[in-house]
């Protein structure tokens, strides 16, 4: 009884107390539901996300590699420029397992990926995250003039994880940056009552 | 939010002032997304062809009476305004060729039946239980009947009756009367909210949008074949004779419960006053039209009532936590205005009006099904239309509310809340009865008149 915080909050559905993982069957979703553009994929203990992978096209590895300064300087300008896709963490990978330079591109995030994809692919397109993907085999040419072309890519370019696991789980961003800011103000008050 | 946003919204603006927008092709668009002319009455009627040369026969014999958006615009004393459209299964049924129908975006092929999970009309609102055949493939096609009054109206049927007697294999499937509810001098619906309030203004038609309501929005975001808020236009269905100066639009049958409406309002106000409150709190107007972010406290309807001032509000500085319009309230999750992203990608023109007899203020149910039936245009029903109900209307957690829905036409089953932000602590109302059931719906294209023509003579080449 010393903790009752916990203990309440064990009761509920998603405790952020417990650390959890799921683990998810092949097609990466346990009852099938119909997004706008696909499969929906299950809130886990991770989150949302997604894990994009593509392969290179010949000789471009040096153009997307310089392009991690160009997006790292695009939100040092604009450090709100992702806001809109709720996101928790990104990666950009580049690796070679013998069959070819391959790209993954791997996101963290708080909204369900099929719910804000127009979004999402109009922000790639406003801060040149799509000029990495141009780089990429099987990307549109038309991209410029054909958003379902590019959401099918991104569709058919995600592997859905089989196992996602949360130190604390189903917490979102907002509510991360929410507690932070109440700690801060909770020091400061301390403070002022020296 | 940005440092860098105020030049980015110069440079947009200079851009503007250079580019100058296209020329809307107004002899060939349907008026029916352009303007909303003066009728009291309506009938929609729902048609199936059985043979291809009926049904061409059928819109042969129409085409000369579609509006056109420059005929209806010139303010001509029309007293009957038509307008034309047909499912993916319609194209088909005309004879329209398998690689043609190929290019034509897939949720238009499949149909709303065939979306329903992703619109959310699952449950009560499921196609299973829809009414007059809509959710049937035979759905071809719907002429669209506004008139002046209902003496205009009836004059409409019989002579269309007459027409489609003549047309072989053309069939009624089912059809919609529709009459504006009086008082006539302000539009409202049958739970008493003014509306009509709200609307994109197009780029191109010479329209000023009101205070407060946005820049006009490009024309490629309600026709097809002109340049969208993301530039030009691209991946029209072919052959281009079919699609340019087509739109989409998506019917809905949305019948309105209203004893139960006014039970909610009486179970959670005690006063007269406190009920308002509550109407206009689930809204996010009071009934008489008044925006709540402009007056939070009391109805204002002077305010409701004009159009310069009764669009003139956001979100994001005015009002960030809702404690004057809720997040989660209709108008509000239908246009979050400055709080969401890329907003103008998400714009649709409504249309349509009111079904079935008022129900008195004191007057128990009557069990009379009364609603609105409605269009929602656009030029992609994925990105537009379905996205708003699929996201800010029915996403339980849109903008972190948890477990709600569009307290108006969300698919309510009972097990969600509607929260009220309030100091010193916020109003929760738990188990929100379903207040609109959807009897039906389908997504229909209007095509432009020359393609119309293209429709009715496509036998003549084979
Ligand atoms: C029975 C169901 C519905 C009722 C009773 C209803 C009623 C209303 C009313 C009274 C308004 C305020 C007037 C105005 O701003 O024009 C409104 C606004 C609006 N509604 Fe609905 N509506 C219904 C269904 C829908 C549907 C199905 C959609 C679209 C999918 C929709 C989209 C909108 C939009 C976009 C606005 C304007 C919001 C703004 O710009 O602030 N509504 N509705």
């Amino acid at each position: 009884m010393a903790t009752p915080t916990p203990a309440r909050l064990k009761e509920k559905e998603n405790d952020w107390t417990r650390p959890a993982a799921m683990s998810i069957p092949k097609e990466g979703y346990f009852t099938l539901e119909k997004g706008r553009y696909g499969p929906v994929f299950p809130k886990t203990p991770a989150c949302h996300g997604f894990s994009v992978v593509a392969k290179v096209k010949p000789g471009k590895e040096q153009v997307i590699r310089d392009y991690g300064k160009t997006i790292e300087e695009a939100v040092k300008n604009d450090p709100f420029v992702l806001a809109p896709l709720k996101l928790h963490y990104l990666r950009w990978i580049l690796f070679d397992v013998g069959s070819g330079l391959h790209f993954m591109y791997q996101g963290i995030f708080d909204t369900d990926f099929d719910k804000y994809l127009e979004d999402a692919v109009a922000l790639f397109i406003k801060t040149g995250i799509t000029t990495v993907f141009t780089n990429l085999e099987g990307w549109p040419e038309d991209w410029k003039t054909n958003l379902p072309a590019v959401i099918r890519f991104f569709r058919d370019h995600q592997c859905p994880s089989f196992l996602e696991y949360g130190e604390y789980p189903y917490v979102s961003a907002d509510e991360v940056k929410e507690a932070l800011k109440l700690k801060a103000a909770f020091a400061d008050m301390l403070d002022l009552m020296q | 939010m940005s440092g860098s946003q105020p030049s980015r919204a110069i440079a947009r603006d200079r851009e503007k002032q250079t580019v100058q927008p296209p020329v809307l092709d107004l002899e060939d668009i349907q008026h029916f997304l352009m303007s909303r002319p003066p009728a009291r009455a309506a009938r929609y009627e729902f048609l199936t062809f059985r043979s291809a040369t009926g049904g061409r026969f059928w819109l042969n014999g129409l085409i000369d009476k579609v509006g056109t958006a420059k005929a209806v615009g010139s303010g001509a004393g029309d007293s009957r305004w038509i307008t034309i459209g047909f499912t993916w299964n319609g194209l088909r049924a005309l004879g329209v060729a398998e690689e043609s129908l190929a290019t034509f975006p897939e949720e238009f092929r499949q149909g709303m039946a065939g979306r329903a999970e992703i619109t959310g009309t699952t449950g009560v609102n499921h196609p299973d239980h829809w009414v007059g055949g809509l959710a049937s493939p035979d759905l071809h096609a719907i002429a669209i009947l506004f008139a002046r009054d209902v003496t205009e109206r009836e004059r409409c049927r019989e002579e269309h009756e007459r027409h489609v007697a003549k047309c072989e294999g053309v069939e009624l499937l089912s059809h919609l009367d529709l009459e504006a509810l009086p008082p006539f001098d302000y539009a409202h619906e049958h739970f008493g909210y003014r509306d009509r309030l709200s609307q994109p203004v197009i780029e191109g038609t010479g329209a000023e949008p009101t205070p407060g309501s946005g820049p006009p929005i490009k024309a490629g975001e309600f026709f097809l074949g002109y340049p969208d808020e993301e530039g030009p236009a691209g991946g029209l269905p072919q052959p281009e004779i079919l699609s340019r100066n087509a739109s989409y639009v998506a019917y809905l049958r949305m019948q309105e419960h209203v004893s139960r409406f006014r039970d909610f309002l009486q179970a959670h106000g005690e006063t007269p006053e406190q009920q308002e409150w509550i109407a206009a709190k689930l809204m996010g107007r009071w009934r008489s039209g008044a925006p709540l972010a402009l007056a939070p406290d009391e109805d204002d309807p002077n305010l409701g009532a004009d159009s310069q001032r009764n669009n003139d509000f956001a979100y994001a500085d005015m009002d960030p936590y809702g404690y004057a319009c809720p997040l989660g309230s209709h108008i509000r999750r239908m246009n979050p205005r400055d709080t969401a992203v890329n907003v103008n990608r998400r714009k649709m023109i409504r249309r349509g009006g009111t079904y079935g007899p008022p129900l008195p203020d004191d007057a128990p149910d009557d069990g009379i099904e009364r609603g609105i039936a409605a269009f929602i245009g656009c030029a992609s029903l994925v990105r537009q239309f379905e996205f708003t109900m699929n996201v800010w209307a029915n996403d339980r957690n849109f903008h972190e509310l948890g477990n709600e829905r569009d307290p108006i036409f969300g698919n309510q089953d009972g097990t969600l809340d509607m929260t009220i932000p309030k100091r010193p602590i916020r109003m929760k109302i738990g188990g929100l009865p379903a207040f609109t059931t959807i009897r039906g719906g389908a997504y229909f294209l209007l095509p432009g008149i020359r393609a119309l023509r293209h429709l009715a003579s496509l036998g003549d080449s084979h």
